[in-house]
Order: structure tokens, then C-alpha cells, then sequence
């Protein structure tokens, strides 16, 4: 987008019920995530469960409180981004740590 | 263009302004852009010394200049650290960058002005803290690896803060010239008319936004490794010590062409002026650069195929990096393409292009041998990495920057300087550095590793010469450097657009007046169209 | 390149910014916002990874030590935050409607939160270092401090932000002229809630 002069700034219409809605189902979440971390037992499965829930949670926060929903694709893209760079980071890492062969054994 | 530039003498210059406030407090894009030029310059000089500094201690296998060992480490850390972290890495970027990308794209300014201030400040906030380092200034070498920089008494604290600091002003510059292209474009400068110079800067600025704050981390954590003894990197309390040069090289790959990517714009910007021909393959030369920017991040493990980490990623790392050649073989072979039949003038500006594309291209395929595998774990360590790095930085970044000097210097300060001595100059620094780096792939190969003060005999023959091209590489910058100083005194003025060139920069006076664009400028054509009208 | 040139007259209109229109520069600082953020995932990114590779070496060691972490006050700190995220989003957008009173409340509620959390996080550190536990007790302990500190410090930045939007809106200047600040803080003071989201089961609910 190049300078076209615009003074009109758009505004998002959300209104505040949608903004309660949006507390309660994180409070409802955040409970769901304690619920289950400690009554429910599914092994290395109780990690995955958290993080899928945490990241329900951020995109909630992200699309709604952050207005992401509104935004252009490039805020989209500058977004999404450096989480697929973390991904990166992470898998690396760790295949690099995990296919090591000890030299002595 | 038009005629915009018609020499209209009422205008008032960004440089009229006297004084140190109005320099230090100034958020005019282009005084940044010099004050950044002036900084990097003196820490590139003084760099420059601590390396004449050790080719002289290597002119015999004995220790014999320095009184330690410990104090030749030193100076190869300051060397690396000064070079790299406050020299190349925000060198053209931030210098070239904050001077030509508003200008180039049509805007009165970047799109935060006053964030770019900080950015310089803090920048230089950061070049104070590394100083204070000097009085014990750490033996690691440039990337500080651990264990060693943990256990070390040196400071390697303070320099590390430095580094730290630098980056979040690396960052601030990268997300303003990201917001700065994609916001304030002018009307008709769409993405295909951009010039290559913001194309290249965009690649850079995305690299230094996402990359750095890596590095910024990894420092930290170093940090906290030797202050609070978290042990991270400490392999007796679980630790892996191979895990800080995973992080570090996340960032430090990317990092090399943070360094080296605006030097891609400039030969891009330069080469068709003189040429006088449209630039060949534009959109090729353009989308490499991101091509290069998005796979920089998934190389980073070739600098560490000798450290103990697992062969299965060595392998798969080794076939990744063959990759980055791709996308820089189709810029080099674009700009021959452009040559090619061109009615070639060389400037000295010129000049530096081509002698970037002759050693960036022998830097870029000793690259290649050393992203292979099995020969890496031969050539490690020894002086080819040494001859290579440098073939990259000084015969590609540096080669860039001193096109870009002598290319932009009527706009920055509306004189010239000597051309007849800018050539021998340029003479000098060419065959200089080939005369110190080339016979150093030899001795490498041979077997001399780096970082020693002393070494076997039988490479003492091809160290003196290696240090004999240093002093004519010193000699010739030293020249360069008087030169262009000696030229803001000179009383000539050129023209305003001495090489008649397109590019939208020179459709203004020079110096450009404060505020760029009295009227945004409307675009209608191609950056590039040389020899159609 | 051949161009022309426009009258550009309503350029000159504006005092601030260097003559751009409202919505440009508007859209510019929340576009930069989000690029400084992308940046800040990544500042936090080498923990994560950190934490990936310690916790996949070392499962055991994390079950056992996060049970010395206090839940109840971890729980406690995410409702608050998740809430102060809620209060930030109205502030945002009663600043956009112009509502004065309504923004400084919520913006001082936020605030509150920020100190609310600050607190009960500073009773959990001091209790862990009666206990002699420091950073360097074990990987775990180093990556809890360091993530938990780290995003304190955001916590604390987040704070200064709010201050400072709240000075400026007493001074009547988003009734006056643009909100574009109270959004662009908003956008950072919601980072510091996402990377709790995350922190949170990594640290406090290891099964």
C-alpha cells in the first residue's frame, strides 16, 4: 500500500459483549487445562493436550483482543512468520541433540 | 525524469543545519545515515589496525611482537567482534540504508524517524559498552563459544552486553525499513519498479528483525551462564555446550548475509549505470535475494560439523547449504549479463563492482567446498575458512561498500573527490587483499590453523607474504580514507546527476535539500530503463 | 526513471508525522508493532527451545521439580493476566469511540492487574529463595527463572506503557486526535498475556 492519503482510519466494529464472551471462554479454558493436567493421566499425551489448549487460547487472544482477524495478509504473514522460524529453531535442534551417536561407548 | 532537478539554489540543504544538536538530536533520515557512516568507518579502521596488528606478529613463527599468546587472542576477538558486530553487520544496512532507502522510494523520511534516532543511539550506547570491555577485553574470538567463553577470566560480560545491545538497535532499523517499503512507497513505485538496492535492503531488514533477537537470547543466556551458573551450556549439570553454537549460528548464519546482501544492492544499483543497460533478469536478482534471506535460516549447522553434533544432521545440513549457492549464482550471473555488451565506463565506484563480483564469486564457491561434508572436517579451523570469510566480507561486503562510497558520495555531500586517486586507491586495496588472502586457502589447505600466533616453519614463506599484502591492502585504504576526506574540502561541484542516472535519488539536488521531496514524486516507469530514450 | 510530479497539498495539512495521512501512519505503527513482536517470540523462542531440549532429555527431572512450583498462585496469576488482556481490548476500544472516563479506567484496571501479578509473582520467587532454591539449583530451576524473568521484565515494560498512555489520555489527546497509541500498547501489553498462555502449562502443569 502506497500513500493515497486516506484520514479515515477503519474501525473494528466489535462490541463488548463479544469481548466478554471471548474472557469467558478463556477463563473456561484455562480451567479446562488445570482440570485435565491433574485429574487426567494420558502420559507424554498430558503435554500435547496443554499446548494444543494454550494455543486455542493465544489464537483466541490473537484473532479477537488483537484484532487479528482484521488485519491485511501481510500482518498475517509477519505474524506467522517467526513462529514457523521457532518451529525451525526447535526441530533442528532437537533432531540434531536426538540422532547424536555417542563416539564411546 | 523531468526536470525536477532544475538547479534551483534557493534550497536549503540537509546538511545546512551547523551544530552538534542538530546533528545529535536530528531525526532527518539522511543525517542519521552519515552519522552511522562516520561511526562504522572508525570502527572499520580500527579493526582494520588490530588485523595489521597480527599479520605483523605473523611475520615469524615465534611469538615475538606480542608479549602473550593471551594478547594475540585479544586482538583476534577485538578484530572479529569490532568487525562483524559493529562495522559489518550494521554497516550498509543501517549507513546506506537510513541514507537512500526514503529517498530511493520516493518518502520524505523512514516511516518512524524518531525510532530511527534511537536506533543510532543505542547503537552507539552499545559501542560504549564494548569499549569500556577493553581494558580486559576477552580472549573468545568473535562467536564465543562455550565452554571456553564461560570459563575464561576475561570480560567477556561486558562484550557480550555490547553485542546484546547493538542487536536490539539492529532490530529497531530492520522493522522501520520494513514498515518504511511496505507504508511510503510513492504513488507508482509499485514492487517491480523498486530499485534493487530496497529489494535487497527489505531481504536484510527481515533477517535482522527475526534473526537477531536469537543471538540476543543466546548472549543472555551466556551471560546468566557465567554470572548466575544456570548451566545451560555446562555439560556436569546437564548442559550441552553445543547447544549455545546451535543458537548462536540460528542467528549468525542469517547474519552473514544481513553482511552481505545490501552489498548485492549496491552492485545492482551501480552496474547498469555504467554499463548504460537496463539491469538483466531484474525480477531474478530481486526474488533471490528473499530466496536467500528464507533459506539463510535453514543452513546454520554447516559451522558445526566438527563439534561432536550428530552426522545424521550434518548430512542433511550439508545438502541444505548447497542451496544458498543457487540463488547467488543467478545474481552473479545476472550482472555479467548486464555487462555483456554494455558500453562499459569505469568509474572507481565501477571499478569496486567488478572486482566484488571477481572475488565474492571465488569466496562464494570456497563456500561451497566448505559446506560439503567430508571436506569441511579437513579444511576446519585451518586458514582456508579464514581466506574464504574474507573473500566474502572484504571482497564481497567490504568491495560493495567502497563502490557504494565512491558512487554516492557527490549526492551525500554535493562534492567529488580525486578519481584519479580513487583508482590507484582502489588499485591498491585490490591487489592488497589478494595478495594477503589468497595464499592463505594454501596454507589452510596445508594444514595452518587459525588463531595461533605461532607456526611451524614451513609456512612462514607464505605468512610474510601474506602480511606484506596487508601493508599495500592498509596502504591502499589509508589513501582511499585521505582521499574522499580531502574531497568534502575540495571546490568542485559536479553536476547533480553526474552519472546520469534513472535511479530516483539523483532526480534531486545534491546534497538533497531537508526534505527530500518538495512534491511526492509520481512514478511512471521501470528503475532501470537505460538505453531507451 | 521518468516521473511527474503532483500537487500534493493536503500532504502539507499535517503538523505531525512528516505530512502523511492519518491512516498511514496509523497502519504503519500497528504493522510495526507486529513486526516488533515477531521479533519478541523470538527473543523468547530460544527458551522454548531450550526447554524442548532439556525436557525431552530429562523428563523426570521436570515431573519432579515443577511439583515444588506454588499451582494455585501460577493459576491464580493466568486468570489475572487473561483478564487484564480483556480490560486492555476495552480501553482500546473506548479510546477508539472516545470515551475519555471509560479508557482511563480500564487502562488503569489493566495496570492494576500488571501490579497484581507483579506481586504474587514476587511472593512466589521470594518464597523459592527461603527455600534456597536459585537458578543454579538445576536445568529446570535456571529455565523457570529465566523464562519467568524474562517475561517479568515484559510485565514491567508493559506497566511503563500503560503509564504513559494513561498520562496521555488525561491530557485528552485520543479524544483529540488519534487512539493510534492505546492500540499499538494494547498489541504489546496481549504479547505479554500470549507468551503466559504458553509459559504457564510448560512451567506450572508437567503431567
Amino acid at each position: 500500500m502506497s500513500i493515497e492519503n486516506r484520514d479515515h482510519i477503519e474501525e473494528h466494529h466489535t462490541n463488548i459483549w463479544s469481548y466478554v464472551f471471548v474472557l469467558l471462554a478463556l477463563f473456561t479454558l484455562t480451567a479446562f487445562t488445570v482440570l485435565t493436567a491433574i485429574k487426567v493421566d494420558i502420559g507424554s499425551l498430558n503435554i500435547v493436550l496443554a499446548m494444543i489448549i494454550a494455543s486455542v487460547k493465544a489464537s483466541i487472544v490473537a484473532l479477537f483482543f488483537m484484532h487479528l482477524k482484521f488485519e491485511d495478509k501481510l500482518t498475517w504473514l509477519y505474524a506467522l512468520y517467526p513462529l514457523f522460524l521457532l518451529f525451525l529453531l526447535i526441530f533442528f535442534t532437537l533432531m540434531e541433540t536426538f540422532t547424536r551417536v555417542p563416539v564411546l561407548k | 525524469m523531468a526536470n525536477g532537478i532544475a538547479a534551483d539554489s534557493t534550497y536549503e540543504s540537509y546538511l545546512a543545519k551547523k551544530g552538534f544538536t542538530a546533528w545529535a538530536l536530528t531525526t532527518d533520515h539522511k543525517r542519521i545515515g552519515i552519522m552511522y557512516l562516520i561511526t562504522i568507518s572508525f570502527f572499520f579502521l580500527l579493526a582494520g589496525v588490530t588485523a595489521l596488528l597480527m599479520r605483523y606478529e605473523l611475520l615469524t613463527p615465534e611469538l615475538d611482537f606480542f608479549s602473550t599468546t593471551t594478547q594475540y587472542n585479544v586482538a583476534f576477538t577485538l578484530h572479529g567482534s569490532l568487525m562483524v558486530f559493529f562495522f559489518i553487520v550494521p554497516g550498509i544496512a543501517a549507513s546506506l540504508g537510513n541514507f537512500l532507502i526514503p529517498l530511493m522510494i520516493g518518502a520524505r523520511d523512514v516511516a518512524f524517524p524518531r525510532l530511527n534516532l534511537l536506533s543510532y543511539w543505542v547503537y552507539l550506547v552499545g559501542t560504549v559498552i564494548l569499549m569500556t570491555a577493553l581494558a580486559q577485553p576477552a580472549d573468545t574470538g568473535w562467536t564465543f563459544y562455550t565452554p571456553y567463553s564461560v570459563e575464561t577470566g576475561t570480560n567477556v560480560i561486558l562484550i557480550t552486553l555490547g553485542v546484546f545491545v547493538l542487536g536490539f538497535s539492529s532490530i529497531l532499523t530492520g522493522m522501520n525499513f520494513i514498515v518504511t517499503v511496505h507504508k511510503l512507497r510513492a504513488p507508482g513505485m509499485t514492487w517491480n519498479r523498486l530499485p534493487l538496492f530496497i529489494w535487497a535492503s527489505y531481504a536484510t531488514a527481515i533477517l535482522q528483525l527475526l534473526a537477531t533477537p536469537v543471538v540476543g537470547i543466546t548472549l543472555l543466556l551466556l551471560i546468566m551462564e557465567k554470572s548466575l551458573d544456570i548451566g545451560f551450556f555446562d555439560p556436569a549439570k546437564g548442559g550441552d555446550p553445543i547447544l549455545f553454537q546451535n543458537f548462536f549460528w540460528f542467528y549468525s548464519h542469517p547474519a552473514v548475509y544481513i553482511m552481505v546482501i545490501p552489498a548485492f544492492g549496491i552492485i545492482s544499483e551501480i552496474i547498469p549505470v555504467f554499463a548504460r543497460k537496463p539491469i538483466f533478469g531484474y525480477r531474478a536478482i530481486a526474488y533471490s535475494s528473499f530466496a536467500i534471506a528464507i533459506i539463510s535460516f535453514f543452513v546454520w549447522l554447516h559451522h558445526m560439523f566438527v563439534s561432536g553434533i550428530s552426522e545424521t544432521a550434518a548430512a542433511i545440513f550439508s545438502f541444505l547449504t548447497m542451496l544458498v549457492a543457487i540463488p547467488t549464482a543467478i545474481k552473479v550471473f545476472n550482472w555479467l549479463a548486464t555487462l555483456y555488451k554494455g558500453s562499459i565506463e569505469f568509474h572507481s565506484s565501477m571499478l569496486y563492482a567488478l572486482s566484488f563480483i571477481f572475488l565474492f564469486t571465488i569466496g562464494g564457491l570456497t563456500g561451497v567446498f566448505l559446506g560439503a561434508l567430508a571436506v569441511d572436517v579437513h579444511l576446519h579451523d585451518t586458514y582456508f575458512v579464514v581466506a574464504h570469510m574474507h573473500y566474502v566480507m572484504i571482497g564481497g561486503t567490504v568491495m560493495g561498500f567502497f563502490g557504494a562510497l565512491h558512487f554516492w558520495y557527490p549526492k551525500w555531500f554535493g562534492k567529488t573527490f580525486n578519481e584519479l586517486t580513487a583508482k590507484a586507491s582502489w588499485f591498491l586495496v585490490f591487489v592488497g587483499f589478494n595478495v594477503t588472502f589468497f595464499p592463505q586457502f594454501f596454507m589452510g589447505y596445508q594444514g595452518m590453523p587459525r588463531r595461533y600466533a605461532t607456526y611451524p616453519e614451513q609456512f612462514q614463506s607464505a605468512h610474510v607474504l601474506s602480511t606484506y599484502g596487508s601493508w599495500i591492502l592498509g596502504l591502499g585504504i589509508f589513501i582511499m580514507t585521505v582521499n574522499l576526506i580531502a574531497g568534502i574540502f575540495s571546490r568542485k561541484v559536479p553536476e547533480g546527476n553526474p552519472y546520469k542516472s534513472l535511479s530516483l535519488e539523483w532526480q534531486m539536488p545534491s546534497p538533497p535539500p531537508h526534505n527530500n521531496f518538495e512534491d511526492i514524486p509520481i512514478v511512471t516507469d521501470w528503475t532501470y530503463a537505460y538505453g531507451k530514450k | 526513471m521518468s516521473t511527474t510530479t503532483a500537487d500534493h497539498t493536503e500532504d502539507h495539512a499535517h503538523a505531525h508525522g512528516h505530512g502523511l495521512g492519518e491512516a498511514v501512519t496509523h497502519d504503519a505503527a500497528k504493522f510495526g508493532m507486529w513486526l516488533f513482536l515477531g521479533t519478541e517470540i523470538l527473543l523468547f523462542g530460544g527458551l522454548f527451545a531450550a526447554y524442548a531440549l532439556f525436557r525431552a532429555k530429562y523428563p523426570d527431572l521436570f515431573v519432579e521439580y515443577h511439583k515444588n512450583l506454588d499451582l494455585e498462585k501460577g493459576v491464580f496469576n493466568t486468570f489475572v493476566l487473561l483478564f487484564s488482556s480483556f480490560t486492555m481490548a476495552l480501553a482500546v476500544l473506548f479510546a477508539q469511540r472516545k470515551k475519555q472516563l471509560y479508557t482511563t479506567i480500564f487502562l488503569a484496571i489493566t495496570f492494576v492487574c500488571g501490579a497484581i501479578f507483579a506481586i504474587v509473582k514476587y511472593f512466589e520467587y521470594a518464597h523459592k529463595f527461603e527455600d534456597h532454591i536459585y537458578p543454579s539449583k538445576n536445568i529446570f530451576y535456571a529455565l523457570y527463572y529465566m523464562t519467568t524473568g524474562l517475561h517479568m521484565i515484559h510485565v514491567f515494560i508493559g506497566m511503563i506503557i500503560i503509564l504513559a498512555l494513561l498520562g496521555m489520555n488525561m491530557k485528552g489527546k485520543f479524544v483529540k486526535g488519534r487512539y493510534t497509541p492505546v492500540e499499538v500498547g494494547g498489541l504489546y501489553w496481549h504479547l505479554v498475556d500470549l507468551i503466559w498462555i504458553y509459559l504457564f502449562p510448560l512451567m506450572y502443569l508437567i503431567g
